[in-house]
C-alpha cells in the first residue's frame, strides 16, 4: 500500500488527461473516443484520491529516477495543501460525471479533448504555488473554451475582448507586484492584478463573457470551464496575502453588488441557459464576498460554499443540460410540462438548485450560515445583502422549476426519461450533497484550517490587517 | 433499567429522527427507477406517524410523572469550529410537546385520509414525499432548541407548502400560485435568518435556553434590552407574518387553496398557518422586553382578523371562505400573544387547528351536506345576514364588498409597488445587456435573442 502511495499521483493527475487529450484528438471513432475519455477521467479521479490519501498519511515519495517538478522548474511548484485537497477530487468527479451524463447524441458537440485538456490545466492551477507558473496556467486556461467556440464556428469577439483584457491586466499586474523596487506603485499594481482576476471571475460589469460563453459554447464545456472557479483560487494565492484592507473592502462591495444584481437578473430571465449563468454568477460572487471580508468565519464559509457550489451548481447545470439534450434550447416564457417524462430529473433539478441556495440538509446550508455569520461580524449590511441575494436565488430556482417541469404534459414521440448514466451521475451528486449537508463537520473543520492558513499568510505580509473580534457563539 | 432521563432522551430523539428517516427513504426512492407501491408508501407514512405519536406520548408521560416541564436533549454538535457552533438541540416543554402532539395527530388523520382521497392519483407518491418533508419540518421547527434548528424546519415547511400548492401541475394556475407563496415564504425565511444572526450577535447565542433562561415555558425571561428586543422581535414578526399570512402577506392564503384538500387542511387550516403564531409564542419573552413590539403584534393580529373577516364574508367557494375564517382566528391568536395571554393563545391554537382540519376535510362534501339539510328542512337555506349590514349605508357596504372581493387590495399593492418595479428594473438591465452584447459582437444577435424572437 505504501508503495502505491509513493507514486507521484499528483503529477499523473495532470499528465494523464493532458496526454489523453492529444490521443483522443486524433480519434475519429466516437465510441472509441468515449471509452478513452471515460477511462482517462476515471483514472484522473483515482489519481487525485490516491494523492490525497498519500498526503493525509504523510507517505514519503520514493526516489524516482528523475523528479518531474525538480527537472522542469528546479523546485516543487505543484503540491497539495488544506485549500486544494478537497477541491481536486470534487473537480475530477464533476468532470467524470459531466462526461458520463453526456447523451450519445450530444457527444459530437461535447469536445472530449478540450475537456481533458481543461481538467489538466485546472488541476495544475489549483495546486500551483509558483506565482509566475500560476499566471501562465491562468492564461492557458483561456484556451479550451476558445478552442470549443472556434470548433463550433461561433463568434468569439466578446470572449476574446474580455480574456484579452484579463491576460493583459494579469501579466502587467503581476509583473509590477513582482518588482521589489517599485514599492511606490505597489497598491496600484495590486489593483491591476485584482481587476484582472475580477474579469476572470465575471464580476460586474465584466460578466458579459460568461453569458456569451454559455450562449455560444456547448453547455457541457462551458460548465466545465467555469464551475471550478479557478479565478477564486488565483485571488487567494496572488491577491489576498498582499492586498491592503481598502482594496479587499472595495472589491467585497463590488462582489456583493454583482451577487445581488445577478440574483435579480436570474429571476427575470427568459432563457434557461442565461438563467443558469446568472445563478452561477451570483453564487461565485458570494464566494468572493466571503473571501474579501477576510475573517476566519467568512473565509471558512466561502471555502465551504466553493466546495458545495461545485457539487450543487455543477449538478444543477448538468440537469439543465440533460433537459436541453431532450427538448432543445429551453425558454422560461412558458410551462414545459416535463415532469411526467422524467420525475427523477425534476427531483435532481430541485435538489441541486435548492442545495445551491443553502436549503437545510444540503451542503450549502452550513456554508451559507457561516458566510452570513462571518459577514455580519465584519459588516451587518453585507450580511443583509447576502441574505437578500440568497432569497432571490431561491425564488429564481423555484420559478425555473415550475416553468420547466409543470404545465400541460410535453408532447413527445420518443421517450424522454432519464438514462442510466444520467441517473448514476445525479444519484452520486445527490448523495454527496445530502451527505455533506447532514455530516458537515469534517468539511467545515478542514475549510476552517485552510481559512486560518490563508489569513495567517495575510497577517504576515499585511500586518495592519487585524481580524474583527468575534463573539463566541 | 433505564432512568427517566434516558427514556425521555431516547424517545425524544426518536420523535425527531423517525420523520427524517421517512423523508430520506421516500426522497431517495424518488431518484430510483422503481417507486414503492401506494400500499408501501401509505404503510410507511402511517407507521412512522404512529411511532412518533407514541414516542411523544411517552415523553409527555415521563414529563408529567417526573414533574419536569423543560427537557432539553442535546443531539450533538453539528458544526463546531472556533467562534462558531451549530448544535442540534431539541426542547420538550409545555409549548413544544403540545404542538408536536398536535402535528402527529393531525398528520396521522390527514395522511390516512390522503391514502384514500389520492388513491390511484398519478401524483400519489409525490404527495407523500412532500408530506414527509412537511412533517419532518414541522417536528424540527416545533422541537427546536435553538433558532438555527428552527430555521431549518421552517424552510422545509415552506418548500413543501409551495410544492403542494402546485400539486395539480398540469394546469398553469397551481404552479403560479405555488411560486407566489414561495416568494412570500422567502421573504419570511430571510427575516428569520436575519433574526437568527442578529440574535447570535446581540446575545452571543441562538440557543433559546441561553437567551430566555432554562425556566419552563411560559415563565422565561429574556436578557435583552428593549431596543434589542424590538429589533430581533420585529424580524421575527415579519417572519411570522409571512408564514401565518398576516397583513400585508395575507394574499397568499386563498391562492394556496389550489392544492389538494388534504394539503389545504394540514397546511392552511391546521399546522403551517399556525407556525408563525408558534414562533411568536416561542419568542414571547422578547415581546415582554419591548412593550412597543407587543403593541405592534396586537395591532397586526387585530387588523388581520378584521381584514380576513371582510375578505372571507364575500367568498363564494368553500375552501377560500374557510381559509379566511382560519385567518380570522390566527389574527386573534396573534393578538392574544401580543397581550401576553400565552396559555389562552396556545389552547386557542390547538382547538382551532383541530376544528379547521375537520372543516377542510369535509369541504368536498359541502354540497352534499347542504342538500341533506335542505331536504330535511324542505326549503332552501337563507344566506346569513347580520344586523351590521342593515345599519351601514349602502355606499359604504358597496365599498366594503369591493374591498372584500379584492382581498383588501393587498396583492395589487404588493404587485404595483414591489413586484412590478423590481421586475421592470431588471428587465431593463437585461435589455441593456443584450444591446451591449450585440454591440460587442458587431450587431450579431445572440442565440438567446434568436430563440426569443422565434418564440414570438
Amino acid at each position: 500500500m505504501t508503495h502505491i502511495l509513493s507514486i507521484p499521483w499528483l503529477e499523473l493527475a495532470f499528465i494523464l488527461p493532458l496526454v489523453g487529450s492529444i490521443l483522443v484528438w486524433r480519434m475519429r471513432d466516437q465510441s472509441c473516443a468515449w471509452r478513452w475519455g471515460l477511462t482517462l477521467f476515471s483514472v484522473t479521479l483515482l489519481a487525485t484520491l490516491l494523492e490525497i490519501v498519500s498526503y493525509g498519511s504523510g507517505t514519503t515519495r520514493v526516489e524516482l529516477c528523475w523528479d518531474i517538478q525538480q527537472s522542469m522548474f528546479g523546485q516543487t511548484v505543484f503540491r497539495l495543501d488544506g485549500l486544494n485537497t478537497p477541491l481536486l477530487p470534487a473537480i475530477s468527479l464533476f468532470y467524470l460525471l459531466t462526461f458520463l451524463a453526456t447523451s450519445g447524441t450530444k457527444l459530437q458537440r461535447f469536445s472530449i479533448p478540450w475537456a481533458l485538456f481543461s481538467l489538466s490545466v485546472q488541476l495544475a492551477t489549483l495546486t500551483c504555488f509558483d506565482p509566475w507558473t500560476l499566471v501562465l496556467l491562468l492564461l492557458v486556461g483561456v484556451v479550451p473554451p476558445l478552442g470549443v467556440l472556434h470548433g463550433r464556428g461561433k463568434p468569439k469577439r466578446i470572449f476574446l475582448l474580455h480574456m484579452g483584457l484579463f491576460a493583459g491586466l494579469l501579466t502587467l499586474g503581476w509583473y509590477f507586484v513582482d518588482q521589489p523596487e517599485t514599492t511606490e506603485n505597489y497598491p496600484w499594481a495590486i489593483v491591476v492584478l485584482l481587476l484582472a482576476l475580477l474579469v476572470r471571475c465575471g464580476v460586474l460589469p465584466a460578466h458579459g463573457w460568461l453569458t456569451d460563453l454559455f450562449d455560444s459554447s456547448s453547455f457541457g464545456n462551458a460548465l466545465l470551464t467555469i464551475t471550478p472557479l479557478t479565478g477564486v483560487c488565483a485571488i487567494i494565492r496572488l491577491v489576498i496575502p498582499i492586498a491592503p484592507d481598502w482594496v479587499l473592502q472595495s472589491i467585497g462591495v463590488i462582489s456583493l453588488i454583482t451577487a445581488f444584481y445577478a440574483a435579480g437578473m436570474a429571476t427575470v430571465q427568459k432563457d434557461a441557459r442565461r438563467f443558469f449563468t446568472f445563478v452561477f454568477l451570483s453564487h461565485a460572487s458570494l464566494v468572493l464576498v466571503g473571501m474579501e471580508l477576510a475573517t476566519s468565519i467568512s473565509v471558512t464559509g466561502s471555502l465551504h460554499l466553493w466546495l458545495s457550489f461545485i457539487l450543487s451548481l455543477g449538478g444543477f447545470g448538468l440537469t439543465l443540460r440533460a433537459l436541453e439534450a431532450r427538448v432543445g434550447r429551453l425558454s422560461l416564457t412558458r410551462f414545459h410540462g416535463l415532469y411526467d417524462h422524467s420525475p427523477a430529473l425534476a427531483v435532481s433539478f430541485l435538489l441541486t438548485g435548492l442545495a445551491s441556495v443553502g436549503f437545510p440538509g444540503t451542503a450549502g446550508f452550513v456554508a451559507l450560515e457561516l458566510l452570513v455569520d462571518g459577514a455580519i461580524q465584519a459588516n451587518p449590511w453585507v450580511g443583509v445583502g447576502i441574505i437578500v441575494t440568497a432569497a432571490l436565488n431561491g425564488i429564481a430556482v423555484l420559478r425555473a422549476y415550475f416553468l420547466l417541469f409543470t404545465g400541460a404534459r410535453h408532447p413527445a414521440t420518443i421517450p424522454l426519461g432519464i438514462t442510466i448514466r444520467e441517473r448514476i451521475a445525479f444519484v452520486t451528486l445527490s448523495v454527496l450533497l445530502i451527505g455533506a449537508g447532514l455530516v458537515p463537520q469534517p468539511f467545515v473543520a478542514s475549510r476552517y484550517r485552510s481559512a486560518k492558513s490563508v489569513l495567517e499568510q495575510r497577517q504576515q505580509l499585511v500586518p495592519s490587517k487585524t481580524e474583527v473580534p468575534v463573539h463566541s457563539l | 433499567m433505564l432512568s427517566h432521563t434516558a427514556w425521555i432522551e431516547a424517545c425524544g430523539t426518536l420523535v425527531a429522527l423517525i420523520p427524517i428517516a421517512l423523508l430520506a427513504i421516500l426522497g431517495l426512492a424518488s431518484l430510483l427507477p422503481k417507486r414503492p407501491s401506494e400500499r408501501t408508501v401509505g404503510l410507511l407514512t402511517s407507521s412512522s406517524t404512529v411511532a412518533c405519536l407514541l414516542s411523544s406520548l411517552v415523553v409527555l408521560g415521563f414529563m408529567l410523572t417526573s414533574g419536569e416541564r423543560h427537557v432539553a436533549i442535546e443531539i450533538g454538535e453539528w458544526v463546531s469550529i472556533p467562534h462558531f457552533n451549530l448544535a442540534v438541540k431539541l426542547v420538550f416543554d409545555r409549548l413544544s410537546v403540545a404542538f408536536v402532539l398536535l402535528t402527529f395527530v393531525l398528520c396521522g388523520v390527514i395522511g390516512s385520509f390522503a391514502t384514500q382521497y389520492l388513491h390511484r392519483d398519478k401524483g400519489y407518491f409525490r404527495f407523500f414525499v412532500l408530506f414527509a418533508l412537511f412533517q419532518a419540518g414541522m417536528v424540527i421547527a416545533s422541537l427546536a432548541g435553538n433558532i438555527e434548528v428552527l430555521f431549518a424546519g421552517w424552510e422545509m415547511v415552506g418548500l413543501s407548502s409551495a410544492l403542494l400548492v402546485a400539486y395539480f401541475q398540469d394546469r398553469p394556475a397551481p404552479p403560479r400560485q405555488g411560486l407566489h407563496i414561495w416568494i412570500v415564504y422567502r421573504v419570511s425565511d430571510a427575516a428569520l435568518l436575519g433574526a437568527a444572526v442578529a440574535m447570535h450577535h446581540l446575545t452571543g447565542s441562538g440557543d433559546f435556553d441561553h437567551i430566555f433562561g432554562e425556566v419552563p415555558w411560559p415563565n422565561e425571561d429574556s436578557h435583552v434590552t428593549p431596543a434589542q428586543g424590538m429589533f430581533v422581535g420585529s424580524l421575527l414578526l415579519v417572519a411570522a407574518a409571512g408564514k401565518s399570512a398576516l397583513i400585508p402577506f395575507s394574499g397568499w392564503l386563498p391562492r394556496a387553496m389550489e392544492g389538494p384538500t388534504p394539503s389545504s387542511a394540514v397546511f392552511y387550516g391546521a399546522l403551517s398557518v399556525h407556525l408563525g403564531a408558534y414562533l411568536l409564542l416561542r419568542a414571547s419573552p422578547l415581546l415582554d422586553a419591548s412593550p412597543l413590539l407587543s403593541g405592534a403584534v396586537v395591532a397586526l393580529g387585530l387588523l388581520t382578523a378584521v381584514y380576513a373577516y371582510l375578505a372571507g364574508s364575500v367568498r363564494t367557494d368553500i375552501k377560500s371562505a374557510l381559509s379566511f375564517a382560519s385567518l380570522v382566528q390566527v389574527g386573534i391568536i396573534v393578538a392574544e400573544i401580543g397581550l401576553g395571554l400565552r396559555y389562552i393563545a396556545l389552547v386557542h391554537l390547538l382547538g382551532h387547528a383541530c376544528l379547521r382540519t375537520v372543516q377542510f376535510l369535509r369541504a368536498p362534501m359541502l354540497l352534499h351536506d347542504y342538500h341533506t339539510l335542505e331536504n330535511a328542512l324542505g326549503e332552501h337555506l337563507q344566506p346569513p345576514g347580520g344586523p351590521l349590514g342593515r345599519l351601514l349605508p349602502s355606499r359604504f357596504k358597496l365599498w366594503l364588498y369591493r374591498f372584500g372581493t379584492e382581498r383588501g387590495y393587498l396583492d395589487s399593492f404588493l404587485y404595483s409597488f414591489v413586484v412590478t418595479p423590481f421586475v421592470r428594473v431588471f428587465q431593463s438591465f437585461d435589455a441593456l445587456e443584450h444591446r451591449w452584447a450585440r454591440l460587442l459582437r458587431g450587431n450579431c444577435s445572440t442565440e438567446t435573442v434568436r430563440s426569443n424572437e422565434e418564440l414570438k
